[in-house]
């Protein structure tokens, strides 16, 4: 295939192959720069909860007097209990995906001097950690004697478990088993190292600090109460949730239940990823309409060139053109056009994401992104441009003899 | 004259379909994106008291006992808040705190709700412009005294009552009985600009700025004695005593909003929390200097109430409005030079290049108000698919009629865009040239 007269008819038509050209430059740096967007809130919402989801449930009870919290806790867990399929039931203060309760930045001296960080404290009375159903790389399971007694919304002293993501922060090349940090006058110690504890409500700092969790065995009692978790066989947890729920008004009639915080772990979790997944969806949204219009533009522009070549067409005909070199001639014509815009347009998906990156806190766009979209841009144009191309070589060279 | 291109551009339509189809639909699809994410924005981002917002301020001072660099506490201490509400330097003030509460009707037979609870001061309704639909806000008296009265939204009193006139019922908070006393009209500000704080913290995920008002105003004092241990602080600067008595503890929960009239009281304001912080500093209770006195919407700019979410929307639909104009401009530059022939006719016969523009430009602004049209259905549409999201703001999502000119208006605006250059290279066609190959 000859380029050179391909070149020399584009130069006549400068201004309308610029247009294309453009349009498919906005186009591509748009479409890397949504799909990256798009992968980027997939992967979000991939996260490792850390716990057994599945079979995880909380109740959450609200509007009981301070004073009662004892014997709330004791009745609910006693009443809980009895509901068939129940295997435990214990008393927590947040649970993943759900309200925060226990936010806190922490140091690593006594004075405060050393900012560690802002963490997520889960503080759980004794069966809570087997329920939640943690993974631990290093130390062991709480004991008996871990689960201390608090009067604030955290003991004073305490053995904790902290996640993997928290002990590379805070103490990146040291065994992180036995380390010491503080909150205030708070003084706690790390008894073992889990795989991963997802923070209730995301990472404040980014998403690198969505597994900032400790979490600080400790007895229910007046402010550890209100939050349960319940653990059941993955298939009878819907019913248990809704028995549990019913029984409260026998349980816990002075009580509120907060029927949007008292869910299954997978239902918190499908409404806290709600926001993401519509703007994932809305991203798709763009990116087709995009391909559509971008396509439309060509289809309506080569028809434009077919019509207005009709006759030139013809002559290349009688004069021994196959069908074949027709066709060839304007997929080419648009592979140059669409190459062109692709140059541009990969300026203009690294310059997008550089703003995204200041205004969004978006990683920099990995560079398998631009041959992809270029891929893609690719097809569409030569998928566009097929049926107007077809349309030119099915011009017969009779129309040569024929006047315009 | 005008008559006769509008004639002219019909014919001309009417003879291609299939391109003036694209570009009606490319015109309309990019009004449609840009449009939607438009109004979530002008929605989001408006003035929630135009006319009043510029006499507002926010007032902060920091009795956090730290020196590092950094803005003050979005809130403030409780002493701090009622030395400054209390010393009423503005034209009007009042203090902000909200606590969620254990709410009963005795006449309704319902269970106990779960709602929150706005601990205010007398001044917030008619600072506000809050409106009344029976009764009225409390006095200045009932602060002082810690009346048991209460004001309460429209939702709450048609949930409770029916939506009777229910002032003067009695209404269970907790387990205190008080007097219903005035009932708020429907009342939507967006954001729920009062309570805004912390934005700077939430990575733009600030959704939460635009939930409902609460249902339930007390005064303040009234609403510490009722509910006091269930107010959340903002932040701690020290670990509080438990039971958490939040008036005496070292931490910051509570809001100051005053009203100023003029620049003079703005500037007397400005020194007034200049010198308290310097007297503070002097009895040894505050170490920090910094005061901040921003009204209504530098605050919200400030919090950067818009969700990152939704601003991310709105370039993209802008970005995609731009490639959907220069689609139309590709596809307007194919039709005109087309017509070469006819345009070479047409000029022969004495049209002016002027008169050729113009019939050019009605051509395209006549595609625009097809385009608008299809392009306001689909914003319909997109602002349909809004609603059903499970955002805050869901319920308060519609096209206004400033909106509705406004699709319009952008969709010609386009479109005259987009022909612009088709038009001027259209009058460019030299006459005998095309009537040559004729």
């Amino acid at each position: 295939m000859q380029i050179q007269p391909i070149l020399a008819a584009l130069r006549r038509h400068r201004l309308a192959t610029a247009l294309i050209a453009l349009e498919i430059a906005l186009a591509c740096a748009v479409l890397c720069n949504a799909c990256f967007l798009i992968a980027n809130r997939l992967a979000q919402m991939q996260v490792n909860s850390g716990v057994d989801e599945a079979a995880l449930a909380t109740l959450h009870l609200t509007g009981y007097e301070a004073g009662q919290a004892v014997d709330l806790n004791a009745r609910v867990q006693a009443g809980l209990g009895r509901i068939a399929g129940v295997q435990s039931v214990s008393v927590i203060n947040a649970v993943p995906f759900g309200e925060h309760a226990g936010t806190a930045g922490i140091t690593l001296d006594a004075a405060g001097k050393h900012f560690g960080g802002v963490v997520d404290f889960y503080v759980g009375g004794p069966g809570s950690f087997k329920a939640l159903g943690l993974q631990l790389v290093a130390g062991g399971e709480p004991q008996a004697d871990d689960y201390r007694p608090l009067n604030d919304f955290i003991p004073d002293e305490a053995t904790v478990w902290v996640t993997r993501a928290l002990a590379g922060h805070l103490w990146p090349d040291a065994d992180p088993l036995g380390k010491e940090f503080w909150m205030g006058k708070s003084h706690f110690r790390v008894g073992g190292v889990l795989a991963h504890l997802v923070r209730p409500s995301g990472g404040e700092g980014g998403p690198d600090t969505v597994e900032w969790s400790v979490f600080v065995p400790a007895q229910p009692g007046a402010s550890l109460a209100g939050t349960y978790l319940l653990r059941a066989d993955p298939r009878e947890l819907p019913r248990v949730l809704r028995d549990a729920r019913a029984a409260m008004t026998k349980i816990a009639p002075d009580a509120v239940v907060d029927t949007l915080g008292s869910q299954t772990i997978s239902d918190l979790r499908q409404d806290y990823f709600r926001p993401d997944r519509a703007m994932a969806g809305m991203l798709v949204g763009v990116i087709a309409a995009l391909l559509l219009v971008t396509a439309l533009g060509i289809v309506g522009l080569a028809s434009f060139w077919v019509a207005q070549r009709r006759k030139q067409i013809g002559i290349r005909r009688a004069i021994g053109a196959t069908r074949s070199d027709i066709l060839h001639y304007f997929q080419t014509e648009n592979f140059l056009i669409v190459s062109g815009g692709i140059v541009l347009g990969m300026v203009l998906a690294y310059a997008l994401n550089l703003m995204l990156m200041t205004q969004y806190e978006l990683p920099r766009l990995p560079l398998y992104y631009l041959p992809v979209g270029a891929l893609a841009l690719w097809v569409l144009g030569q998928l566009a441009v097929l049926g107007p191309a077809l349309r030119a070589a099915a011009v017969p060279p009779v129309v040569a003899t024929r006047s315009a | 004259m005008l008559g006769y291109y509008l004639d002219l551009a019909l014919r001309s339509l009417k003879r291609n379909k299939v391109l003036t189809a694209l570009m009606v639909l490319a015109i309309a699809v990019g009004i449609g994106a840009s449009m939607t994410t438009l109004t979530v924005m002008h929605l989001l981002s408006g003035d929630p008291l135009p006319g009043k917002s510029a006499h507002l301020f926010y007032a902060q001072v920091d009795a956090a006992p730290d020196a590092k660099k950094r803005e003050p506490y979005d809130v403030l201490d409780y002493q701090s808040a009622m030395d400054l509400w209390s010393a009423k330097r503005a034209d009007r003030q009042t203090l902000i705190a909200d606590s969620q509460i254990k709410v009963h009707a005795p006449q309704a037979n319902q269970p106990p709700l779960m709602l929150m609870m706005l601990s205010t001061t007398a001044d917030f309704f008619p600072m506000f412009d809050v409106p009344f639909q029976y009764g009225r806000g409390w006095s200045a008296e009932d602060d002082a005294t810690h009346a048991r009265v209460a004001v309460i939204s429209a939702d709450l009193n048609n949930k409770l009552f029916g939506g009777t006139d229910s002032t003067g019922r009695s209404l269970r908070l907790r387990d205190s009985d008080v007097r219903i006393v005035g009932v708020l009209k429907p009342w939507r500000p967006s954001p729920q600009f009062y309570n805004v704080a912390g934005g700077r913290f939430s990575e733009g995920q600030t959704a939460a700025f635009y939930t409902k008002p609460e249902d339930v105003f007390t005064p303040l004092g009234s609403g510490l004695e009722i509910n006091g241990d269930n107010f959340q602080p903002f932040t701690c600067w020290g670990r509080p005593s438990m039971p958490l008595h939040l008036q005496s503890a070292p931490c910051v929960w509570i809001g100051l909003w005053v009203q100023l009239d003029d620049a003079a009281r703005v500037a007397g304001y400005r020194r007034f929390l200049e010198d308290y912080v310097a007297q503070q500093k002097a009895l040894g209770r505050i170490t920090r200097s910094d005061t901040r006195l921003r009204d209504l919407m530098q605050w919200l700019d400030f919090n950067g109430v818009v969700p990152r979410d939704v601003r991310l929307q709105t370039w993209l639909a802008f970005a995609f409005l731009a490639i959907c104009l220069f689609n139309t401009v590709g596809l307007l530059l194919a039709k005109f030079l087309r017509r070469s022939g006819e345009i070479g006719v047409r000029r022969a016969l004495g049209a002016s290049r002027a008169a050729v523009f113009a019939q050019c430009l009605t051509e395209a602004g006549m595609i625009g108000l097809i385009g608008g049209v299809a392009g306001w259905l689909l914003t319909l549409a997109g602002l349909w698919l809004v609603r059903r999201q499970p955002t805050p703001y869901a319920d308060m999502v519609h096209l206004d009629p400033g909106m509705f000119l406004a699709t319009f208006a952008l969709a010609v605006a386009t479109s005259l865009l987009a022909g612009l250059l088709p038009a001027m290279l259209a009058a460019r066609v030299a006459p005998a040239l095309q009537l040559k190959t004729l």
